[in-house]
């Protein structure tokens, strides 16, 4: 009940005229974001850190939470008009989505979206505010052994369980190592990877790092792809009132999606596209009509993945908030966020920093029922920008990175670096490299360092303190089985798979 | 069906991803030197700066070998961008904007390189109305330019046009102010 009263005094911060206008500035900008390919929360928020310097606290995280949930209503509408996913969570929002509009059920398609983004977004805050009093209580008897071993887990999670190849993903996330040790050792004073180069004594910038990856990668890549062929638009057609069958069938959709999602997010593993891709394998299988999957498109297929990713965008907030662990892109811009402001997020942050926890965990409702009103009635709107072309666009965005990156110091180095970082994510986008644990491990390797030294000096140098606590061993020991576990399993799978085959051949 | 027959063929050699590989490699050898020139002071003998960059060294190392017996069986880029050819010609007009933008913005100011390197970049993705790329690059341009730096207080390189406005805009304050 401690939460209630902590709830109602976050409504009396969120609620201030000034606030509101920040979190409405949020929701319509990161909408817009979410709607436009190539623009994404992460680089939008890289590209605002320098407001920290102007607002307070309070007001900047309104305004990045507001980014963050928009960009997930208004991706889906370019996953289901567009067929081009912005991001790997609306990958299966794209699936059925884009089916049913091109069937003539645009419309309920959206609609079930969204109001299943708020049903989902709105029990995902729900959860955020009752679950995380609970894991700080319980974070507050972690020491730094047990933090070391927390972001070691998160390593493995973020970079060798999700996505295509752990190989790949672990080498981004040192690249990410490498980033963020450029520049001073705040503790011995030594510079570091900085190839006896002034400019790189103060580090890189994680806006110059996210801006290279996202926009100048992204933009190298949409150039190369030009023989690609285009997608096309389609034509938002139906009514975006759901009739009472549809109304039905989506419901319970909703439900499973977002106790699904959230949970999943709040893991320090985090991360949309298991539990979205979950969710769509469980709709499909409890559906009174299979035979829509994949042909005319399902609404219950678009209802349970759009639900599971928001709970899960809610979730991943979870860890940051309590532990100081960002499981995505856009949550370790925000940690740098925190930074900038000399705030260590951490169970300390929900009783020194009651104020601002409460008021952004407030706003996040408000944010929903914004979002709602801003995706239904709106969406002509949304939809307009989808037909902004792509060589406007992508100039445009590169215009806004140069403002972003040569603001930080006016160095044309920053400049340098900026392009050459595009580069690379242009050959990472190309190969297949997943960019978010580059910009995970750049902000959370150094915090890394540091609990690993206050564990060291606690013990005295003594090593045995990572396993010898309990906790910090069962972190350990799952990070490991995190890392070993699915090649155990894909060699196991390929040994049956090879059995039976191998008879006829020796027959 | 596909994958059998893939089975089928003997492995060969990706030769773009063996170039990633060996760029990674370089990346790391290029960690190793940086981290073996760290001086360590006998004072912080407990855990000194150089443990992290050892495991980020072994790591690199690690993976990019794992990246190149990857290669040399065969590698792993997707069906579908194989398929599709670069479109080289459109990256280097973009790539010659972006420096166009570098080598410019000291000397011209933010606002005149940016409409440089848009146009650039429009003409690299295919369009062919320069003079209204002009014209929208500047209002985008502009429009940055006064929203960050005049509304966010980032201090971003003003040239001969942000200076041009930059008074006049200062004189409608002032007269404004009465």
């Amino acid at each position: 009940m401690e939460t209630l009263s902590h709830l109602a005094h976050g409504f009396s911060v969120a609620f201030t005229p000034v606030n509101l206008m920040w979190c409405l500035l949020g929701t319509t900008l990161g909408t817009a974001i979410g709607v436009l390919p190539g623009l994404g929360p992460a680089l939008t928020i890289a590209l605002l850190l320098p407001i920290t310097y102007q607002v307070a606290p309070e007001a900047s995280f309104i305004l990045f939470a507001g980014i963050y949930y928009g960009a997930m209503y208004g991706g889906s509408t370019t996953s289901i008009l567009l067929n081009t996913p912005g991001e790997s969570a609306t990958i299966v929002t794209a699936l059925e989505g884009n089916r049913m509009a091109r069937s003539g059920r645009g419309g309920a398609a959206l609609a079930t979206s969204a109001i299943g983004s708020f049903v989902a977004g709105t029990l995902g805050t729900l959860g955020v505010a009752f679950l995380a009093p609970v894991v700080v209580k319980f974070a507050l008897s972690f020491g730094p052994a047990e933090y070391f071993s927390l972001m070691v887990l998160a390593f493995i999670t973020v970079s060798a369980v999700l996505g295509s190849s752990s190989v790949r993903g672990l080498t981004s996330l040192f690249i990410g190592f490498v980033i963020g040790m450029i520049g001073v050792d705040l503790q011995t004073g030594q510079p570091r990877f900085t190839f006896g180069m002034s400019q790189l004594l103060d580090g890189v910038d994680v806006i110059v790092v996210a801006v290279g990856l996202f926009a100048v990668g992204e933009t190298f890549y949409m150039a190369s792809r030009r023989y690609a062929g285009k997608d096309e638009i389609v034509p938002l057609k139906g009514s975006l009132y759901m009739t009472a069958a549809e109304w039905a069938r989506s419901w319970k959709a909703w439900l499973r999606g977002a106790l699904l999602g959230f949970p999943i997010g709040a893991l320090p593993a985090g991360g949309a596209e298991i539990p979205t891709f979950l969710s769509y394998a469980i709709e499909k299988k409890l559906s009174k009509h299979k035979e829509e999957f994949g042909a005319v498109g399902a609404i219950e297929g678009v209802a349970g993945p759009e639900a599971a990713n928001n709970a899960s965008a809610a979730g991943v907030l979870v860890p940051m908030l309590t532990l100081g662990l960002p499981t995505s892109a856009t949550a370790a811009i925000m940690l740098s966020a925190f930074q900038s402001y000399g705030i260590n997020p951490g169970p300390m942050l929900f009783m020194t920093q009651a104020n601002l926890v409460w008021g952004l965990i407030a706003s996040l409702f408000i944010a929903n029922i914004i979002l709602v009103i801003l995706n239904l009635p709106l969406i002509g709107l949304w939809v307009r920008l989808l037909k902004i072309p792509a060589p406007q666009l992508y100039a445009g965005i590169l215009v806004f990175a140069t403002v972003g990156t040569y603001g930080i110091s006016q160095s044309p180095t920053d400049l340098v670096i900026l392009y050459l970082l595009g580069g690379a994510g242009f050959l990472m986008r190309r190969f297949d490299f997943p960019t978010a644990p580059v910009i995970i491990g750049m902000i959370l390797w150094p915090l890394a360092e540091t609990q690993f030294r206050r564990a060291m000096t606690i013990s005295n140098g003594d090593w045995s303190v990572f396993y010898k606590h309990p906790l910090s061993l069962t972190l350990l020991t799952l990070a490991f089985i995190g890392l070993i576990g699915p090649h155990i399993y894909a060699y196991v799978e390929r040994r049956r798979m090879r059995g039976p085959e191998h008879v006829p051949g020796d027959a | 069906m596909s994958t059998s027959d893939q089975q089928a063929a003997p492995p060969r050699l990706a030769v773009p991803e063996l170039l990633i590989g060996i760029g990674l490699f370089a990346c790391a050898g290029a960690v190793a030197w940086q981290t073996l020139s760290i001086p360590v002071s006998p004072l912080y003998s407990k855990v000194g700066p150089t443990v992290f960059p050892y495991i980020t060294m072994i790591g690199m190392t690690i993976l990019s070998l794992l990246l190149i017996v990857a290669a040399l069986r065969g590698g792993w880029q997707p069906e579908e961008e194989k398929e599709t050819p670069t479109d080289w010609k459109a990256m280097g007009i973009v790539a010659v904007g972006l420096v166009a933008n570098l080598v410019l913005i000291q000397p011209l100011g933010f606002t005149a390189a940016s409409v440089i390197m848009f146009v650039l970049i429009c003409y690299g993705f295919g369009s062919r109305h320069p003079l209204r790329d002009v014209l929208l690059g500047l209002i985008l341009a502009l429009a940055a330019y006064f929203g960050f730096a005049r509304a966010l207080g980032v201090n971003i390189g003003a040239g001969f046009i942000e200076n041009q406005l930059n008074t006049g805009l200062d004189s409608i304050i002032r007269v404004l102010r009465g």
